[in-house]
């Protein structure tokens, strides 16, 4: 099990295009993926769990995978929030 | 004879051509108990599977015939499509509750529709319309019906159709269609949207268009009286083909002014700017041909919000009016709530004078907290682009020192916290409280601008409430009162070196243009759908003439005396 925390820095919080970016990106692991905000939690495989979420800008956020491929899902999350500056 | 029918007006200009009927089939689900889950989950992914096909082969259509750019709906509907959530949700409610997939499915993503629709961002309430569109072809699979294909259409037509969903939308090739007509819908409805920014004329909430047209019909849509002519007869054409003409000369003449600077026929340059209420409008702004924001009304941040907006919140949203703005000036003005806007978690206490009350600064100068957090979020905002600040309803030289006061102390809190701020933020009022205007003397010393309230002005001079109908015709803009009043405030400030602007509706009247113009009124600042109309005007008049002329004005008795000098002159110039 692995998790980590980010911070929002794209100033449209985590809709539209940085959600799709990163529910692209969790959907090419085995791991169950989840995405925690405020309480609630979703899979991160889900775009309309994650959208749902409505994570506004400079908020916390939380990672949580379970799996086979866990490291590198995680490298690879943490690899795309920071590349497309959604968040770090 | 010919036929109309009526509807809502939801984007202007005129159509002239056949119309196409797109008609959606009935999707009603109705509910079957059944024994065997296992068939069920075997249709709903049959299903799942064909709409995936389809959706990739329309996707490659429109990127063959319109570039990829509006393919983009359908990689979103795609990922809604293969959402895990969606088909484990569907999955578990057919198995537990025994029933068909279609009620499974319609009452899993009624879920996510609710969801999304009470969302406080636009663009997820829209996410709404997306669901709700990817449901729409899973339950055709499922119910056996076909929905209709709109990328066939390959003549000039006007579309006829119940309601239009993004995919539909898309699919459509954009140099054939001439209108939009639907049944359902109103002004902020999909079609509505798509048809303004297409540029075509639309018609919706018609109830029975697509009932009582047919396929092949011959129709006129008139997008700013709402209306259709079907089969009309050849003076009908000629009478709206006229109109279409005149419409279509209007706009153009209109366009060659979006770029440039307003100037008068003696070259005298004024500022045009926009009145907006929230960020949604900022692009209808951009494309207006407006030099600034002259009043951006806070209220809304925090009207639109369940409870008090965050300095940080505050800080995003004034960011991107300045970023977007690119450098023009965009004034914003602090929290002018109370009297008769409320916010429901703001417990004002009720009071019998509302609009003589506690309100705007006055209320802020009394709750100084959620003052001073706006005033730190305004001042953090000022690195991005040109930010001016005024304080509402200033009646006393004491209540803007106090205000500017506040400014100062979080200036220097933030400094010492290691932000910027800065250093040419323009500090100016409204003036809309009578004391003010005779004082403006001594104001403007203290201020770096003003700008005129004529909304508030006007009611608290003639001490009539311009919303009731009983006295509301006390409320005269062009007196010969308020024009002496707006006199004083502009020479008392030319003189202190100070520019004066006016955000009022008074600002994009054209009648009362000219008389601002004479009167050496800086900047008007109005609704962005009127700047290109007053840049128009302006061009026409010479401030020297207009000057003549207020002159002349302001030694006449009465409101309606000015308005017929007014117009007479104007019939003089533009007759020309």
């Amino acid at each position: 099990m692995v998790t980590k925390t980010f911070t929002v820095i794209t100033n449209e919080g985590l809709h539209a295009r940085p959600a799709t970016l990163l529910v692209s990106e969790s959907s090419k692991y085995k791991s169950n993926i989840f995405i925690e905000y405020n309480e609630k939690q979703v899979s991160a495989k889900s775009i309309l769990g994650v959208m749902s979420l409505g994570i506004h800008p400079r908020s916390n956020f939380s990672i949580k995978i379970d799996g086979v491929d866990e490291e590198k899902a995680i490298e690879g999350i943490e690899d795309l929030l920071n590349k497309e500056r959604i968040a770090e | 004879m010919t036929r109309v029918i009526k509807g809502i007006a939801a984007s202007e200009g005129y159509a002239f051509a056949k119309a196409y009927r797109l008609i959606h089939p009935n999707l009603t689900v109705i509910e079957r108990s059944i024994e065997q889950e296992e068939l069920e989950i075997e249709r709903f992914h049959t299903s799942l599977n064909k709409v995936r096909l389809d959706l990739e082969k329309i996707k490659k259509k429109v990127v063959e015939q319109q570039g990829s750019e509006n393919a983009g709906i359908f990689d979103a509907h795609l990922m809604i499509l293969k959402d895990p959530e969606l088909v484990s949700e569907t999955e578990k409610e057919v198995k537990e509750k025994k029933v068909n997939v279609e009620v499974a499915l319609k009452s899993v993503t009624d879920r996510f529709i609710a969801l999304f629709e009470q969302m406080d961002n636009e663009y997820m309430r829209e996410r709404a319309t997306d669901i709700k569109d990817v449901r729409k072809r899973i339950l055709a699979y499922l119910l056996d019906v076909s929905l209709p294909n709109p990328g066939l259409i390959n003549e000039e037509v006007i579309i006829v159709t119940d309601d239009l969903t993004p995919s539909d939308t898309a699919q459509i090739n954009k140099k054939f269609v001439r209108a939009f007509i639907t049944n359902i819908g109103g002004p902020t409805s999909h079609s509505a949207i798509m048809a303004r920014s297409l540029g075509i004329p639309a018609v919706v909430g018609t109830k029975k268009a697509s009932e009582i047209i047919n396929n092949g019909d011959y129709l006129i849509v008139d997008g700013l009286e709402g209306n259709i002519q079907i089969n009309p007869t050849s003076d009908i054409v000629e009478k709206y083909k006229s109109l279409s003409s005149k419409f279509k000369k209007e706009k153009l003449e209109l366009e060659i002014f979006k770029y440039k600077p307003t100037l008068t026929r003696d070259h005298v340059k004024v500022e045009l700017g926009a009145n907006i209420g929230s960020l949604q409008e900022i692009d209808n702004v951009i494309n207006s041909g407006a030099e600034a924001i002259g009043l951006y009304r806070t209220e809304f941040l925090y009207m639109e919000k369940s409870k008090l907006p965050t300095e940080d919140e505050q800080f995003q949203a004034y960011k991107t009016v300045l970023e977007k703005m690119n450098g023009k000036p965009v004034v914003v003005r602090t929290l002018d709530i109370g009297g008769d806007k409320h916010l429901p978690y703001w417990d004002l206490q009720g009071e019998m004078n509302p609009f003589l009350g506690l309100r705007a600064i006055r209320l802020t100068l009394k709750e100084r907290d959620i003052f001073r957090t706006q005033l730190r979020a305004l001042l953090r905002a000022s690195n991005y682009g040109k930010l001016k600040i005024m304080f509402p309803m200033v009646a006393t030289i004491e209540e803007f020192r106090e205000a500017k006061m506040l400014l100062k102390e979080e200036e220097h809190n933030l400094i010492e916290e290691g932000h910027t701020v800065k250093n040419d933020l323009e500090v100016g009022i409204m003036v809309e409280i009578p004391s003010t205007v005779i004082l403006a003397d001594h104001f403007a010393k203290e201020v770096d601008f003003f700008s005129i309230g004529t909304n508030d002005l006007i009611q608290y001079t003639f001490a009539a409430d311009r919303m009731n109908e009983s006295v509301s015709s006390l409320y005269q803009p062009y007196s010969p009162a308020i024009l002496r009043l707006i006199k004083m405030v502009i020479d008392a400030a030319h003189k202190q070196g100070k520019k004066v602007g006016m955000c009022g509706e008074m600002a994009g009247d054209s009648i009362a243009i000219p008389l601002l113009i004479g009167l050496g009124l800086d900047e008007f600042s109005m609704s962005s759908s009127s700047i290109l109309r007053a840049r128009s005007q302006i061009n026409k008049l010479s401030k020297a003439d207009m000057k003549i002329l207020v002159e002349k004005a302001l030694t006449l008795q009465s409101y309606d005396e000015v308005q017929e000098l007014v117009e007479s002159e104007i019939n003089r110039i533009f007759v020309v």
